[in-house]
């Protein structure tokens, strides 16, 4: 039997043939978990005895920020890639992560200063977690504004590559800044692997549920948009080849 | 429907803000990777026609 090695799906045209068949599976699976983490968390959970009802804004808050801080630790993974082994798929893929990421973020904000609004009477503070996330939310748009100010792909995944690794610091600061310090009004972790209940069982099963619904969401995404990223790149090393045919 | 209580507006544009905005990323990608494919066979014609 013949082993497949990882490093097959740097090859775009390897990676196009596994993604188009297993795309169809992720989106599907990603639609399912999605919708039934969302429906049974705002239908059919109870209103917590403090926060009332706001407690169901969690089933969107909590998978956008893990998903927010993971893609650019995808990202991340993908940039090292590329810098280290130059694989062009892994920089597309760095590439096709960032404005899914970014949305993420976005949705995190939103919801946490919706959510702030009526628990700690206010849409914002600058608190430690809270404005690491804003910072990697403008990390997310430096980032995409670099690849796309930047003509030569080479150039623009070297450079970005170098953001992604200074901007890790904040994704992993936006995780533990509640931890680092302790001041601020966003709460401890949601869910943890240390004893004692954070969460009622009630809520963290569609919490797991719409936590994977977003994780698979956003891999099929991220394959879309490689795919994307891969066939637009195709296009303009064909386009570049025939101009300088013709001159 | 739940009963919202006081929080129906808070709940109900949570929900509503994040679902525009995962509907529109999923959009905005798919239309992309439609037309990039379509560019993409255009040229590979473009270029086997031209030898």
């Amino acid at each position: 039997m013949s082993q497949t090695s990882l490093w097959e799906y740097a090859n775009p045209r390897k990676f196009l043939q596994t993604t188009d068949r297993v795309l169809p599976w992720v989106a599907a699976l990603a639609g399912v978990t999605l919708v039934v983490g969302l429906v049974w968390g705002f239908f059919f959970t109870p209103d917590d005895y403090r926060q009332g009802a706001t407690v169901k804004i969690v089933y969107l808050h909590v998978p956008a920020a893990l998903m927010a801080i993971n893609a650019w630790l995808m990202m991340l993974v993908a940039s090292l890639i590329w810098i280290i082994r130059r694989h062009h798929v892994s920089a597309l893929a760095a590439r096709a992560a960032a404005p899914v990421g970014m949305i993420m973020t976005v949705i995190a904000l939103l919801t946490g200063a919706i959510w702030g609004q009526p628990i700690w009477g206010t849409w914002w503070v600058w608190d430690p977690r809270l404005t690491s996330f804003l910072i990697l939310f403008l990390f997310y748009l430096g980032y995409m504004a670099l690849w796309e100010a930047i003509e030569n792909d080479d150039t623009a995944a070297d450079l970005t590559a170098i953001l992604c690794l200074v901007g890790s610091v904040f994704a992993l600061l936006s995780r533990y800044a509640v931890n680092f310090w302790s001041q601020g009004l966003h709460q401890g972790a949601s869910l943890s692997v240390q004893p004692g209940e954070r969460m009622a069982m009630i809520y963290k099963l569609p919490l797991y549920v719409s936590m994977t619904g977003f994780a698979l969401l956003f891999i099929a995404l991220v394959l879309v948009r490689t795919r994307t990223e891969i066939r637009a790149r195709r296009m303009r090393a064909l386009l570049a080849r025939e101009r300088m045919g013709g001159a | 429907m739940p009963d919202l209580g006081k929080y129906t507006e808070t709940v109900l544009s949570s929900y509503a803000i994040s679902l525009i905005l995962l509907a529109g990323i999923i959009l905005v990608s798919l239309r992309r990777a439609r037309r990039v494919k379509k560019e993409l066979q255009d040229v590979e014609k473009k270029v086997k026609s031209n030898g």
